[in-house]
């Protein structure tokens, strides 16, 4: 027995990835809807239970490398897991099974009956490939797994209700697709000057070719594919079509996890293959990124101002937030990144909540228009009050997981001497204050619109895990000790013998 | 220069397929044109892997006593792999594009975001 677990124990890198891999042609198997989401979340409630145990060794025994079918590294595929990785693992796979457990009823309502097995299909495909991103150590395994991601994505937002959808499945995988290329044509050209596709190998002889032209395009390409996948203003065009017309699930699912592996991704690529040294003294990545995250936080937020769709106005709003870690990165500080890595996680918690909770409304009333969600407040109050809390935690509001981003991400800015970067940060901020409060006044200050009649409150197996997404932003508001932890030990991790 | 541009024609014509296909992802509005645009972009980078591999005077990498220096089949091996995610991607677009002619009757990107506009 104890064999067992030490075996099991050696393998959970590859089993965080293989478990939800064979569940999803199970899914297409089971052809039926509540079978499959059977089959898909316990997939993806296993995974979540190896990302936390391997989260746990990591943390407390350092990096784990595991070798893909016993082949050693760098012949072999290698998948590592430190505390960095198993930090997104975790969040991932929980916000995967949270949303799965919220999904039956959202999906009953808005995907036709035949196809229903199908959504769960790729919803647990898209999980694989995130997962799969997140584990590897190994470059061209990271553009496989960011295509089974893409793929599946692609076919998950097409699936939403309204025909719009389609053109927006189509303008992502146009988007994606070059996104992934970029990245492609990066790995390649490293493959080219290197001779390996192991992380820890390239990382070893790219300094000896720092100035070759091939690994200078090489970084320039994959910061730009990258930057697609994380949609980083200027390249955010897909984005809020994509959240604003997927179904409601997909697009919390989407918007807490999917954008926030690229930029993982990016970190790595940055902090890890090309090294500090490289990327900031040599090339001047501090201003490339800095400069369209401070654009992206205001054009992000000033957008959703104007949207009058609510889903829309999220998507929007995650592209402001998307810069607000992009600014922690290219501070390129160990605070910097340690407030990156907050943000992302606790990004993940207020959009999933949101979207969820926006989700329930539509479950209700078939739409999304502000103007429909008037008077809401009194109809649906436990709805409204997971929108309030999250909404709240999107501003930054102390007791909130927002204000710890925020904070972290002010301290970073202060240490680095950018103060105007605080006031920056601040008065973005505010704008978020000026959509969130919208939203608010919608809902509790204005009367129903004639001719909707009564409103019941959405089913309690949406709502329990709505309210549990939006307990967690104030829970990690006030213990903050698991992400602050784990982003501090990454973010030490990814600057080690750097800067 | 002409010796400079001819020792590496490889990378020239990928980097020429590259750009073409690009440019018709961006200027086309047509849908399928579109589709074929990202094909032709994707197709140039298989080929800039594959010749990659090659190594000047190097044969097949199958042993034999007869040779000692072989290509090197990695990339040519990624390569197989990029080309089925290209043909997903392409299946997966061509049938979003059905869907689109289907629920819009056009698959022009101008008609289309008209169409949008209007709903």
């Amino acid at each position: 027995m104890s064999g067992l677990i030490a075996d099991l124990t050696h393998h959970l890198p590859a089993l965080q990835v293989v478990v939800p891999l064979v569940a999803a042609p199970l899914c297409l198997l089971a052809g039926r809807a509540w079978l499959a989401w059977i089959i898909a979340f316990a997939a993806s409630a296993s995974a979540t239970v190896t990302a936390t145990i391997l989260a746990y060794l990591t943390f407390h025994n350092g990096a784990i490398s595991y070798h893909m079918g016993g082949w050693a590294p760098p012949w072999g595929i290698e998948y590592v897991v430190d505390t960095a990785n198993a930090f997104i693992l975790m969040l991932v796979s929980a916000i995967s099974t949270v949303v799965l457990a919220y999904s039956p009823a959202s999906v009953a309502r808005e995907i036709r009956p035949g196809s229903q097995h199908l959504f769960y299909c790729m919803f647990i495909l898209c999980l694989t490939g995130l997962l799969g991103i997140t584990v590897t150590g190994d470059a061209f395994n990271v553009f496989v797994f960011l295509e089974i991601s893409s793929l599946s994505s692609y076919a998950l937002i097409a699936m939403g209700g309204q025909r719009k959808a389609l053109t927006a499945a189509f303008q992502y995988l146009i988007m994606g697709t070059i996104g992934a290329t970029f990245f492609l044509i990066g790995v390649g050209l490293l493959y080219m000057m290197t001779g390996t596709l192991n992380m820890a190998d390239m990382q070893a002889r790219i300094p000896s070719l720092q100035d070759s032209r091939p690994v200078l395009a090489a970084f320039a390409f994959i910061t730009v594919g990258l930057a697609l996948k994380a949609a980083l203003f200027p390249l955010h065009l897909w984005l809020p079509n994509a959240y604003a017309f997927a179904p409601s699930a997909v697009s919390a699912f989407m918007a807490a996890t999917a954008t926030k592996v690229s930029l993982y991704v990016l970190l790595r690529f940055t902090f890890t293959i090309f090294g500090a040294k490289f990327a900031f003294l040599n090339l001047p990545l501090h201003w490339v990124l800095l400069v369209p995250a401070v654009i992206a936080m205001f054009a992000g937020s000033f957008s959703a101002i104007f949207q009058r769709d609510i889903k829309r106005m999220l998507a929007y709003s995650s592209i402001a937030q998307i810069g607000y870690i992009t600014l922690g990165i290219s501070l390129a500080s160990s605070a910097g990144i340690a407030a990156a890595l907050i943000h992302i996680f606790n990004h993940g918690l207020m959009k999933a909540a949101l979207f969820c909770a926006i989700g329930c409304i539509f479950y209700r009333i078939g739409t999304t228009r502000i103007e429909q969600m008037a008077g809401l407040g009194r109809q649906m109050p436990w709805t409204t009050t997971a929108i309030v809390v999250a909404g709240l935690s999107l501003l930054g509001v102390p007791l909130t997981a927002g204000f710890i981003s925020k904070w972290y991400l002010v301290q970073a800015a202060l240490q680095a001497d950018l103060w105007w970067l605080v006031v920056l940060v601040v008065l973005s901020s505010m704008l978020a204050l000026v959509y969130i409060w919208r939203l608010v006044e919608a809902m509790y200050f204005k009367e129903p619109p004639p001719g909707r009649g009564a409103v019941a409150e959405a089913p309690l197996s949406m709502l329990v895990p709505t309210l549990l997404l939006a307990g967690a932003n104030i829970y990690f508001g006030i213990d903050t000790r698991v992400p602050v932890a784990m982003s501090e030990s990454a973010a030490t991790l990814l600057l080690r013998g750097q800067m | 220069m002409l010796q400079a541009i001819l020792d590496h024609y490889n990378y020239w014509i990928a980097i020429f397929l590259m750009m073409v296909g690009f440019y018709t992802v961006v200027a086309r509005s047509n849908l399928i044109k579109k589709l074929v645009g990202l094909n032709i972009f994707q197709t140039s980078v298989f080929l800039l892997y594959i010749s990659m591999g090659k190594v000047t005077g190097g044969t097949a990498p199958i042993l034999d006593d007869r040779f000692s220096i072989y290509s090197n089949p990695i990339p040519h091996v990624l390569i197989l792999t990029a080309i089925v995610v290209g043909v997903a991607t392409t299946a997966l677009g061509l049938a979003l594009v059905v869907r689109i002619r289907e629920s819009y009757s056009t698959i022009e990107e101008d008609e289309l975001n008209l169409a949008d506009g209007e709903t």
